[in-house]
């Protein structure tokens, strides 16, 4: 647990440094990453921990957007209540989710989940007068501060994101070291054997789907403030996809393989549209090497070549 | 005590328990032998709730087991070790120690008894459990459900493809098992390890109880054997 907590608290130290070493360029997308690699630590916490391979995951971050881009933009809720509201849409929302798609299982459960998040995307566009459908909505600069911390500004911006991906990443190792992250451990590894050790699979997974989803409500909410724009395409099924992405690169049921992959997809994408337009078929090419050569994500092969210790 | 009282069972329009009844003693190995299909392992999973019972019932100390939700089964103190071991076998023989204790809520006492019963598990915790040789795996299957601290334990075919040593081993904490109270259930085809371990010796046919014989002067040339398991 030591060298665990020590690898973590040096990972935050270094981009903690970043923000003083790293040119202003870096400063938004590092801001970016981190909030990105929160909704994929709540993506991760479904599927790399307890084997539930969502396709819905869009919509519980675009509740977290929606539910505070609209507060403070349409309702005229204060920020940090906003915020509140987004985190607890997020949560909510995979909840009821989890309720019915729960149900059903492998494939299935993808469909469900896909439809859900395809009927909570319709519902942004088609409730358009609100939401302004495609459009989205720019949240106006002197919305997106709390007291004298202006979230607009580059520094408050990138501390307030690796605040939140600090907090996340620290429950993050809390919650897997735990009774209930041993339980969703158990169920990713085999639903039917668990039962027979009395385990009750709908609850345990329904507790970490709620929890997956207030981790990418709280990216939602964090992404509104933060960036300042709310718009339809953040709950197209690319949304689901990319945290998907990120945690198969990083390394799925490892703690920082979710940030890892985010950065390595942030700059490979970034690196790669500017010498070419087919930028897409260099992550894809990326990916098939990882597939081939490392399936468990390169933290998860760093594991398996030996350190264990790796949570 | 476990009471199973004229169940029946089965999969889906397949009717497998017809009727079957049996109880198990605190303190008492009762074997349950019968040629394949009789129903030996459909009956173990109707008792662990994941065979639906569609007719009697299944008590264990007066509380009903077969209305209740399969993973509720566990915690009143029924440990199942299924033919095969069913181990988590991505995980370490920590983690699924571990797993097994947490359901009952055990610490670390339970865990440095079962790991008494199994000293070699000890040398090998950090191993992944699907790397361990087919005798370390039973063991585990074993201590796995023994973190329950079962007052029932079920147990299919533990034995199975074993070699020599390994089955002496699990002789003997059943053994030990059995002098602390343990009731259990054994089903086994191996006539000596039934006459060896049981104190009575079920025979199922047909998904049926069809003779209950106490371990009292049997040999393996007594008809029974070869009636119902063909040895």
């Amino acid at each position: 647990m030591k060298r665990a907590l020590a690898l973590h608290i040096a990972v935050l130290a270094v981009l903690f440094a970043a923000q003083f070493v790293l040119p202003p360029y870096h400063h938004t997308n590092i801001a970016r990453i981190m909030v990105l690699a929160v909704f994929a630590m709540g993506y991760n916490i479904a599927f790399g921990y307890t084997g539930l391979l969502s396709l819905g995951h869009a919509l519980f971050f675009a509740a977290g957007l929606y539910a505070t881009g609209l507060g403070i933009e349409v309702w005229g809720v204060p920020t940090a209540v906003a915020l509140i509201l987004g985190v607890a849409a997020g949560g909510a929302i995979a909840a009821a989710t989890g309720v019915l798609a729960l149900r059903t299982g492998g494939v299935s459960f993808m469909i469900v989940t896909l439809m859900f998040a395809q009927t909570g995307y319709l519902t942004i566009l088609y409730y358009g007068e609100y939401t302004r459908g495609d459009e989205g909505i720019v949240i106006a600069r002197t919305a997106r501060a709390i007291s004298n911390l202006d979230f607009s500004a580059d520094t408050p911006r990138y501390f307030t994101a690796l605040a939140l991906f600090s907090i996340a990443l620290l429950v993050n190792l809390v919650l897997v070291r735990s009774r209930l992250g041993r339980s969703m451990i158990a169920m990713r590894e085999n639903e039917e054997r668990s039962r027979m050790l009395g385990y009750d699979p709908f609850r345990v997974k329904l507790i970490a789907l709620s929890i997956s989803g207030l981790y990418a409500g709280a990216a939602g909410a964090a992404y509104a403030v933060l960036f300042g724009y709310i718009g339809a395409s953040f709950a197209t099924i690319q949304y689901s996809i990319l945290p998907l992405l990120y945690v198969l690169l990083g390394g799925a049921g490892t703690t920082l393989g979710p940030f890892l992959g985010a950065l390595l997809m942030f700059y490979l994408i970034d690196i790669s549209s500017g010498y070419t337009t087919a930028h897409l078929f260099v992550v894809g090419a990326a990916l098939l090497v990882l597939v081939l050569f490392a399936p468990k994500g390169i933290l998860g092969a760093l594991r398996e070549k030996g350190a264990k210790w790796l949570p | 005590m476990l009471e199973i009282a004229n169940i029946d069972a089965g999969y889906g329009n397949v009717q497998v328990l017809r009727g079957l009844s049996l109880r198990a003693e605190p303190g008492e190995v009762t074997c349950v032998m019968g040629r394949n299909g009789a129903g030996k392992t459909t009956m173990l999973r109707a008792i662990i709730g994941q065979v639906a019972v569609t007719a009697g019932s299944i008590m264990l100390n007066g509380t009903p087991l077969h209305t209740l939700p399969a993973h509720e089964v566990p915690k009143r103190g029924i440990g199942y070790v299924p033919q095969g071991r069913r181990l988590f076998g991505e995980l370490s023989v920590a983690q699924n120690i571990e797993i097994g204790l947490m359901t009952r809520r055990k610490g670390a006492a339970t865990r440095d008894h079962v790991l008494s019963l199994f000293p070699r598990l000890r040398e090998r915790l950090a191993q992944r459990s699907s790397t361990l040789s087919g005798g370390e795996q039973q063991m585990l299957a074993i201590a796995r459900a023994l973190c329950l601290e079962p007052t029932v334990l079920l147990l299919d075919e533990p034995m199975e493809g074993l070699q020599p040593s390994m089955i002496t081993l699990i002789r003997d904490t059943l053994t030990t098992l059995k002098s602390s109270g343990v009731a259990t259930i054994l089903v086994e085809q191996r006539v000596e390890t039934a006459l060896a371990l049981a104190d009575r010796i079920a025979f199922v046919t047909n998904g049926t109880v069809a003779e209950i014989l106490a371990n009292d002067g049997l040999s393996a040339k007594t008809p029974q054997f070869h009636t119902f398991v063909g040895v």
